[in-house]
């Protein structure tokens, strides 16, 4: 034990360690993020106000809004976003559930792995709209060739999600439930599809916002509907208001879909 | 019910783990499987699990699988194995809802295997949510809903601080002593193996062959009385001498490729 004398000498001679931790970690600040989008708004608005910024190149917030406020009350911008969702819909369906076959047999059978594998890393590099016009020849201008062209396109993510999410289940629990005697088709579903169930759900977002950005191609290619014409012809005609209300439409689009899938993912993935 | 082994081997490609191994585990007999690492004591309970095919011998069971048995042979595993996305009260119901059991029954079942291990208000927990020692607790629940008739063992404590080992490992005693489930139980703790263990075999480095089998020959109850403790300290000396020199062989091996 130190003497009640060295204690003082001790205590005499203290110093402050120095505090060298800090940084590198991130803390949410949600109002600057608020702040900083209403400032940009502002400049943006006060640019176009002053005549700093011609409207016809980049029209003021305050006409985009009021342009997207007529169109939303015509039947006619409906029509198009509706012909744009039911393409989203039908080839993004078709996309996944094609994708999540194969992914799902490459995930479970080597053979399928091996056929799988170098096809799909030949393929998944194309972009899909440059196939548009073989299938258009092939399917002809409707629907069909627009749906294809976002299958392929949603295809691709979801197969690779699907089978890397597959790999990512840990074998013990795949031998776990084998070991208590669970059959074939439970060990699928109880085990190997609600572990993989984060990795795919991850996938539908990639493969969410390739469908929007093949549906706005297709559309500007060869259609006479849809969000895609609806810009491409409003630059035609130099209304850039209104094809700024089409691109709002279009963000907006993106963001729903994006909160849905946050809201799914919530949902089904509560255990995390 | 007994469990056989006849010149069990087994090799992962080239390299030779298990060599020959023969081991029997009786009626109600706890078997302790120590040995240095990479002997092979894991890969001898997948074995006898049915989770591998022996690249030579055989496994056998003589004698009657107790009829009330769902699943005879049942592992409890050192990583716990839990499903992360199913609570407590699911991670036990796994391993009987394939089994033609009437929805009361099961939850009762379930119920009983909670509330025996003190889990009941943790049913509805997910494994995120609990400690090393209760996660292991939800496995030992679960190995026991199916009335196992022996006990695989893969290092249940092996992943838990010093304490909590401790305290599973009464509960384990506590567990046995009531019911005499046979078990085989590996494990690097050779305190563990004395504590609980029957019968102690011990295996030989890579590849892994029975060195030498100790028998325990005194009661469960009792090794934790100051009476006991220099029988069980001379068997861990002569455990520990036979196990040394294998381990610092075992220890000083590269690993091949």
């Amino acid at each position: 034990m130190p003497s009640e004398r060295s204690l003082d000498r001790a205590a005499a001679e203290r110093r402050a360690i120095a505090f060298r931790g800090g940084g590198f970690a991130l803390h949410p600040k949600r109002w600057a993020s608020w702040i900083a989008f209403a400032a940009v708004l502002l400049l943006w608005q006060a640019l176009v106000s002053l005549g700093a910024i011609k409207p016809v190149f980049l029209p003021s917030p305050s006409s985009i809004a009021l342009a997207l406020g007529h169109l939303l009350a015509t039947a006619a911008f409906w029509r198009d976003i509706a012909a744009s969702l039911s393409r989203i819909l039908g080839g993004w369906a078709i996309g996944t559930a094609t994708g999540l076959a194969v992914g799902l047999a490459m995930g479970l059978f080597s053979l399928a792995r091996a056929v799988g594998v170098p096809v799909i890393s030949a393929l998944f590099p194309i972009p899909k709209i440059a196939l548009l016009p073989l299938l258009i020849l092939w399917l002809g201008i409707g629907e069909p060739s627009k749906w294809a062209t976002i299958a392929l396109g949603v295809f691709f993510p979801t197969a690779i999600s699907t089978y890397s999410g597959i790999d990512g289940v840990p074998l013990s629990l795949v031998r776990m439930a084998q070991s208590f005697g669970l059959p074939f088709g439970h060990v699928l579903r109880k085990v190997v599809l609600p572990g993989a169930l984060p990795s795919i759900l991850a996938g539908f977002r990639i493969s969410a916002a390739t469908a929007l950005l093949l549906v706005v191609a297709a559309e500007m290619i060869g259609a006479q509907q849809g969000i895609g014409a609806f810009v491409l012809t409003t630059g035609n005609l130099m209304q850039t208001d209104q094809l700024m209300a089409g691109v709002v439409v279009l963000a907006a689009l993106g963001l729903l879909i994006g909160w849905g899938l946050s809201a799914l993912e919530r949902r089904l993935l509560r255990w995390r | 019910m007994e469990l056989i082994l006849d010149e069990v081997g087994h090799a992962y490609g080239g390299l030779e783990v298990l060599d020959g191994v023969d081991l029997r585990v009786g009626e109600g007999e706890i078997v302790g499987l120590i040995g240095p690492s990479g002997c092979g004591k894991s890969t001898l309970l997948s074995i006898v699990g049915g989770l591998l095919r022996p690249s030579r011998g055989s496994v056998s069971v003589a004698g009657a699988v107790p009829a009330d048995s769902l699943n005879p042979f049942t592992f409890v595993f050192q990583d716990f194995a839990l499903l992360p996305w199913r609570t407590v009260e699911g991670n036990v119901a796994l391993a009987l809802e394939h089994h033609p059991l009437s929805g009361g029954e099961r939850r009762e079942r379930v119920r009983a295997a909670l509330a025996r291990i003190g889990l009941a208000e943790f049913r509805d927990a997910y494994p995120r949510q609990l400690s090393g020692g209760m996660r292991q607790r939800v496995g030992i629940a679960r190995a026991l809903v199916v009335r196992p008739a022996l006990l695989l063992m893969d290092e249940p404590l092996s992943a838990l601080d010093a304490q909590t080992r401790e305290l599973l490992m009464e509960e384990f005693l506590a567990l046995w002593l009531g019911e005499r489930t046979a078990a085989l139980y590996v494990t690097h703790n050779l305190w563990e193996a004395l504590r609980l263990a029957d019968r102690i075999v011990v295996l030989s480095r890579r590849p892994g062959r029975v060195k030498l089998v100790v028998p325990v020959p005194i009661p469960q109850r009792e090794r934790a009385e100051p009476a006991a403790q220099a029988e069980l300290a001379a068997l861990h000396d002569r455990l520990w001498e036979s196990i040394k020199a294998e381990a610092q062989l075992a220890d000083r091996e590269m690993a091949d490729a």
